[in-house]
């Protein structure tokens, strides 16, 4: 229960506040600093990361606002071993995706074989009728993967969330761990952390491995950008520039040719795989939003004639919407013939009558969540929401059933941050980065370890006031 | 590259030049007025406002012409979109729009030059620390350009890095110039009078040039040597000649890598040698203000042939 800490469990301290396993080492050097010295080296790191401009825009915030993702310099580890459960798992959870959307994109063997209600797919909005028995550059639908983790207790990591579109903040683990190294570079002599620095060349080869048929011999890859007052503007263009691909806008681009070519200073130049951080409605205006100028006007025609690839490819939103979320368990047998490696947190879908008529009864203690949210907004945490609130909000699932799934309120594991008065715990999550490609599925050691900085919340989202840690995974 | 990555840099660029020498003309407009009486130094800072085409606008919220409120209006006024406080943003989102074509040196530059005036001219600036403002505002733009020459790559990107810089100078320092050719113009009344001797130094001041003309013609103030100095003299880093070599390299630079000239190239080329062939005797005897308007005009049409020739729009 939230707020009941002989539930919780810290990552780093034991219940008798020795440190575990995977601390043992940084305890012991965390024990010799000063709290002052830490303190500063902490100013230090924000300072650094407004010098480079490591921001974020938040919407709705005024104009062009850019603010940090606050940096808590206490790292959190994971072991080896647990470290190999994980990717076990999510190399399994990965492969189940890309099978489900190829199957959802043609014969649709899993709603025939009864597993998958029809209306899943057909009242879907992430279902784009225009990927419809095509298939795309080197089979892949999900290049980039990220997926969202969490821990209750020693030995269980479940599944909170899958992001097959555009899952952001990989960046931010680049630039986390190189904050680290800037500051405490002892700690990395000490301490045998595996490295996450070559995601950007990796990211690199894995785009170009899925070049299209049309494409020369070294593959041209950008990345498509809605533009420097998108949130994630930071990260388009440090992914961009680490792997020495052009950032592009659609404004850059036109159809010549029979290709997707970029306005360079001595003409058009085809692009052949596009890392596209634009959603789909936005790609083509021809074909999805008229009145988007963020994508290229006959971009999906381009596609489907094989003269481009565009990762993640569109309409892989149906595979991780929170309503598909729920079936994740049978799809991953379906397609891997396996039982899941990582397990599902439970979730009622309210489009379900007594699953609603549950949720509405216990919505005190439930965590709401559109089906197609994200960012952590239009949620609702039941432990911490008023009468009022809660009153709001059983009108709203009332009158739209179907857009929306509960969880219980899950005692999230916590890592101690640095604050004024020295360690205190924090609620973490954790998001590895997956790449896929024909030649495998390589999963970057560590990810992003995102904290609620307040005391007891639940909400880790860096909209909503959540921080960062960089994430470690030990060498064997 | 990408056509609007060369449209990017190149404005980046620009405003960085311009926001230096806008910090140049307030400097020589301040020494002015501390030197001189009321009236000519109103008259200085009316010429401060035509001299970067803000004069109208200034006057439709402004009747007064004097020290605090012209530099405010120039430095920081929310109201005022050419503000030096606007060069700065527009750099730097130039900047940021161009992040990948930059080296993280440039970037942290031109970022750090933005955070620090962002702050310092968002209140007006009091008198006592209107020199140290000034001076950051010349050093952050210095300190940007010189993480440019030390850290980039001399490929296309630095050439039209390099061409946003020399256009923006030649085109300002032809602006000073074109303001202040009455005081250039020779008039035997004037000739030797203090106030000639003043002036004069303002001019050569707004340009970062009086050391260089005093050490050059041995002190000797003259208007024919000041205007050969700032049109013709190829050692001086702010005259025309200079700026119109650092074009022409930078030109000529594109077009190796390219395989070809635009024609951007010819109207350059046109340019330069017309500069060349004139003399001081020539450039009186025509009419200095005519020069320089046409001067101005030209640099005007190949920056427009520049764009054009490049694709920075689409």
């Amino acid at each position: 229960m939230p707020g009941d800490s002989s539930m919780k469990f810290d990552e780093m301290h034991a219940a008798d506040g020795t440190a575990r396993g995977a601390y043992r080492q940084y305890d012991e050097w965390l024990g010799a600093q000063e709290l002052s010295w830490l303190r500063r080296q902490s100013d230090e790191a924000e300072r650094f990361f407004r010098r480079t401009g490591i921001t974020f825009n938040v919407y709705g915030a005024n104009d062009g606002e850019e603010r940090l993702i606050p940096f808590d310099v206490i790292p959190r580890i994971v072991t080896a071993a647990e470290w190999r459960k994980l990717e076990r798992g999510i190399a399994q959870r990965v492969r189940a995706l890309n099978a489900f959307i190829h199957d959802i994109y043609h014969r649709q063997e899993i709603v025939r074989a009864g597993r998958l209600p029809e209306q899943m797919i057909s009242r879907n909005v992430a279902f784009l009728p225009q990927m419809v028995g095509f298939e795309p550059p080197g089979g892949i639908y999900t290049h980039i993967v990220g997926v969202d983790l969490v821990r209750t207790g020693p030995d269980e990591f479940l599944v909170l969330e899958d992001n097959a579109r555009t899952p952001s903040g990989v960046s931010y683990m680049l630039e986390n761990r190189e904050t680290m190294m800037a500051m405490f570079p002892e700690l990395f002599t000490r301490i045998p952390v595996r490295p996450v620095s070559d995601y950007p060349r990796r990211l690199a080869r894995s785009l170009a491995a899925c070049a299209p048929p049309a494409a020369s011999d070294r593959p041209v890859v950008a990345v498509l950008t809605p533009g420097i007052y998108n949130s994630a503007y930071f990260e388009h263009a440090f992914l961009a520039d680490q792997m020495g691909a052009e950032l592009v806008e659609g404004s850059d681009l036109r159809v010549v040719n029979g290709r997707i070519a970029m306005r360079t200073t001595c003409g058009f130049q085809p692009i052949d795989v596009l890392y596209r951080r634009v959603d789909d409605e936005f790609l083509d205006p021809l074909t999805f939003n008229p009145s988007s100028v963020l994508g290229v006007s006959g971009l999906m025609d381009i596609y489907r004639a094989g003269g481009i690839t565009i990762a993640n490819a569109p309409g892989t939103g149906i595979a991780d919407d929170k309503a598909i979320y729920s079936y994740m368990p049978e799809i991953i047998e379906f397609y891997t013939g396996e039982k899941p490696i990582l397990g599902n947190v439970p979730t009622w879908r309210c489009s379900d009558s007594d699953s609603l008529a549950y949720v509405l009864d216990n919505l005190s203690e439930l965590v709401v969540k559109e089906v197609h949210g994200s960012g952590g907004y239009g949620m609702l945490i039941g432990p911490t929401s008023s009468k009022a609130e809660l009153a709001d909000f059983a009108k709203k699932l009332r009158a739209r059933p179907d857009n929306y799934i509960a969880q219980p309120t899950l005692s999230l594991s916590t890592v101690p941050i640095l604050t004024k008065a020295g360690l205190a715990p924090r609620h973490v999550d954790l998001r590895p980065f997956v790449l896929v490609s024909p030649t495998g599925i390589e999963i970057t050691p560590g990810g992003l370890t995102r904290v609620a900085l307040k005391q007891g919340s639940l909400v880790v989202n860096s909209s909503q006031g959540g921080g960062t840690k960089d994430s470690w995974v030990l060498e064997e | 590259m990408l056509g609007r990555s060369a449209n990017g840099i190149y404005w980046m660029m620009r405003y960085l030049e311009r926001a230096e020498n806008t910090a140049r003309l307030l400097d020589a407009g301040f020494r002015l007025a501390l030197t001189r009486g009321q009236g000519a130094a109103r008259d200085e800072w009316r010429s401060v406002l035509v001299t970067m085409g803000q004069a109208a606008a200034y006057s439709r919220n402004h009747s007064e012409f004097n020290g605090p409120t012209v530099t405010n209006y120039i430095l920081g006024d929310r109201d005022n979109p050419g503000s030096v406080r606007a060069m700065f943003e527009i750099a730097r989102s130039n900047a940021r729009s161009v992040r990948t074509a930059l080296t993280r040196e440039v970037w942290e530059a031109t970022n750090e030059s933005w955070m620090v005036l962002h702050d310092q001219l968002a209140r007006p600036v009091k008198a006592g620390n209107l020199g140290e403002v000034l001076s950051t505002i010349r050093r952050q733009s210095t300190l940007v350009r010189g993480a440019v020459e030390g850290t980039m790559l001399r490929n296309e990107i630095y050439n039209f890095a390099r061409i946003g810089t020399f256009i923006e100078r030649a085109d300002n320092t032809a602006r000073i110039l074109d303001v202040k050719y009455h005081v250039l113009l020779p008039s035997i009344s004037w000739v030797g009078s203090t106030l000639d001797n003043t002036q004069w130094e303002t001019v050569l001041r707004s340009v970062a040039g009086e050391r260089a003309y005093r050490w050059l013609n041995s002190g000797n103030m003259d208007a024919r040597g000041i205007a050969e100095f700032l049109i013709l003299d190829g050692r001086f880093p702010r005259s025309l000649a200079f700026c119109f070599e650092k074009l022409r390299s930078n030109m000529a630079s594109l077009a190796r890598q390219y395989g070809h000239e635009t024609p951007a190239h010819e109207r350059l080329r046109d340019t330069v040698s017309r500069l060349h062939q004139t003399s001081t005797a020539q450039i009186f005897e025509f009419g200095l203000h005519e020069t320089i308007t046409a001067i101005i005009a030209e640099i005007n049409e190949i920056a427009i042939e520049i764009a054009a020739d490049y694709r920075f729009i689409a």
